[in-house]
């Protein structure tokens, strides 16, 4: 029988999903450690062997597709003009495209700015600044720094499209560029998927073969895009559906990880109440952020930082656990695996932290400004209160006995009344951790892919 | 030639927001084009999207007569920016109460507008003098 094989290349874990394509079903998964400091291929040739034991041999894999973010992922440096402008804008594309946005530059840049980016470890940089016809000196001189400085990582040039003969007659060829849309073509209007798409295809093209992966794209088909890149496209494609499937309709995606929680929402996020006015840039309809300090192993520290002994309380069954001494057991020892009842509920109200912090600093505010005319109320992000579904994925929801509890922790209370969580959503779970696999066959067969997410997320 | 552009929004918590759909319209028809920051703007607002846009001007509209207060220091912000020569115009009913109108505008002057209306002024007479300003400049 016919299959498809889809590798997800992970910072600790290297997992294979092997989907019957005639059938639609998951046939198995496999997982095994990622090998990036000698050779990937060891890693994924483990896995795929056990996975073949499993599976006698019966499946002819006919594309083995893969999508990575071994080796620290993809890490951007975004530069635009104004902050909170084309700045945000680019930001915000580059986390789309499952990046890691490792600084954000604004204005003019400068000589020790410069000195700064090109000492970085930065993978790419996403040049914008200036609306389409607007300001075109700043983006030029910047390119003009960049050319100066001879940064050797590809440039995407996302700006004022009325400087892009410029920018090309500055970089020449001694800078890798590659043009495309303007983030922000008019003010407050931000336009992030042609930017998203270059940057995957540069990922595809050309970093895949910095990380140390060209062995394995040998013996596989391609590593396709960034992993969160590809749990956002699995995410579009269960709420918004294909061409000929029906999407189940808006929702967001809370995946906890080991480092990072990453909160996906698939809605415009309109105001639900009436009378309240916008403010602030617009937000993409498929919008990503990514916690830094959020996370269950690496960043266990910085998640008692963020919460408090209190917040970390109200979560806690046994107030008996010295809360540092585990913060910083999990966070020295990330491959630490929870086991009995009070280790387990301490790992539950880590995770119920990061859902509650994540997705408040994903949700928008509302803000009351006291007027003349009365109490008016703003609302800067996303209004996600009457979102239908909530999305639970990573190892910790999905491993849960109760992942419900820690989907929860993510929706609004009234001890927050201006944040815009969800207030009611469904609850769904990624029970077979699927997800990232999910979003690769999107790219070979989108309408396969919303089928079966529709089968394999389930609601709980 | 490329058209001007004028960044249009009502500052501080005011949210009347007709007066400036009209102008909206009126600056469209006039042939400029318009960035519209809409209601309740503050004048880092203001001033962030003149940068982005490369405006050549910045319409403040202000309709609840906290005018005086809320317009302070935008000239200087302005500065501070690099928006050095952009023009200012500021309209409505930009203070409170039936105040000696020569002596509200002369404040207004001072605080660096360019052009200050009172109330009831059409939109008209702002575009005459702002097509007027633009060509002095060239």
């Amino acid at each position: 029988m016919d299959a498809y094989l889809f590798i997800d290349f992970g910072s600790t874990f290297t997992k294979l999903t092997l989907v019957d394509i005639e059938r639609e079903e998951i046939i198995a998964t496999e997982k095994a450690y990622t090998t990036v400091e000698t050779d990937v291929t060891i890693g994924y040739e483990n896995a795929l062997k056990k996975l073949k034991e499993k599976t006698n041999g019966e499946y002819n894999i006919i594309k083995k597709l893969a999508c990575s973010s071994a080796a620290g992922g993809l890490k951007i440096i975004a530069i635009g003009l104004v902050p909170e402008l084309t700045a945000e804008a680019a930001k915000r594309a580059a986390l789309g495209a499952g990046a890691k946005v490792i600084k954000t530059y604004s204005f003019k840049l400068n000589n020790s700015e410069l000195e700064e980016i090109k000492n970085s470890n930065a993978d790419m940089i996403l040049l914008a600044g200036g609306t389409d016809g607007g300001n075109s000196d700043t983006i030029i001189h910047n390119a003009e720094m960049i050319n100066k400085f001879n940064l050797s990582i590809p440039i995407v040039v996302a700006g004022n499209k009325s400087s892009n003969d410029e920018i090309i007659g500055i970089f020449g060829g001694n800078i890798e560029y590659h043009i495309t849309e303007n983030v922000m073509p008019n003010l407050n209007h931000i336009n992030v998927n042609p930017a998203r798409e270059t940057i995957r295809n540069i990922f595809m093209k050309e970093i895949v073969h910095a990380k140390g992966m060209e062995n394995v794209e040998n013996s596989i088909s391609g590593i396709l895009m960034p992993t969160p890149a590809s749990v956002l496209k699995a995410a579009e494609a269960l709420s918004m559906g294909s061409r000929d499937e029906e999407g189940i309709g808006d929702l967001a995606v809370l995946d906890i990880g080991g480092a990072t929680t990453d909160v996906h929402s698939i809605a415009d996020g309109e105001p639900t109440n009436p009378g309240v006015f916008l403010r602030g840039l617009e937000e993409p309809h498929s919008k990503r952020t990514v916690e830094g300090d959020l996370g269950m192993r690496y960043s266990a520290i910085s998640v008692f930082e963020a919460a408090g002994t209190r917040t970390m309380k109200k979560y806690l069954k046994y107030d008996d656990l010295d809360i540092e001494k585990e913060v910083h057991k999990r966070s020295t020892n990330p491959s630490f695996v929870a086991t009995d009842e009070k280790e387990i509920d301490f790992d539950e109200a880590m995770a119920k932290v990061c859902a509650d912090i994540s997705m408040k600093r994903h949700a928008g505010f509302l803000e009351t400004v006291y007027s003349p005319l009365g109490n008016i109320h703003t609302q800067e992000g996303k209004d996600l209160m009457k979102l239908p579904y909530l999305l639970g994925t990573g190892g910790v929801i999905v491993n849960s006995k109760n992942p419900k509890d820690i989907l929860s922790a993510a929706t609004f209370t009234m001890e927050d009344p201006t944040s815009l969580k969800p207030r009611e959503p469904k609850f769904l779970l990624d029970k077979e951790y699927i997800l990232s696999a999910m979003g690769l066959l999107t790219m070979v067969d989108i309408n396969m892919a919303v089928r079966m997410l529709k089968k394999y997320i389930v609601e709980i | 030639m490329e058209k001007k552009k004028v960044v249009l929004g009502v500052i501080g918590s005011d949210a009347h927001a007709v007066g400036n759909k009209i102008l909206d319209y009126s600056l469209t028809n006039a042939g400029y084009e318009v960035v519209n920051i809409g209601v309740l703007s503050p004048q880092e607002d203001f001033i962030n999207a003149a940068i982005e846009t490369n405006a050549d001007a910045i319409f403040v509209s202000s309709l609840y007569g906290h005018g005086e207060i809320d317009c302070k220091g935008l000239r200087e912000k302005c500065n501070e920016a690099g928006l050095n020569d952009i023009l200012l115009y500021v309209g409505g009913n930009i203070v409170v109460g039936k105040q000696d109108w020569d002596d509200v505008k002369k404040r207004f002057l001072d605080m660096g507008f360019d052009r200050v209306y009172p109330p009831g002024t059409a939109a008209e007479v702002g575009i005459k003098d702002l097509t007027e300003d633009l060509s002095k400049r060239g």
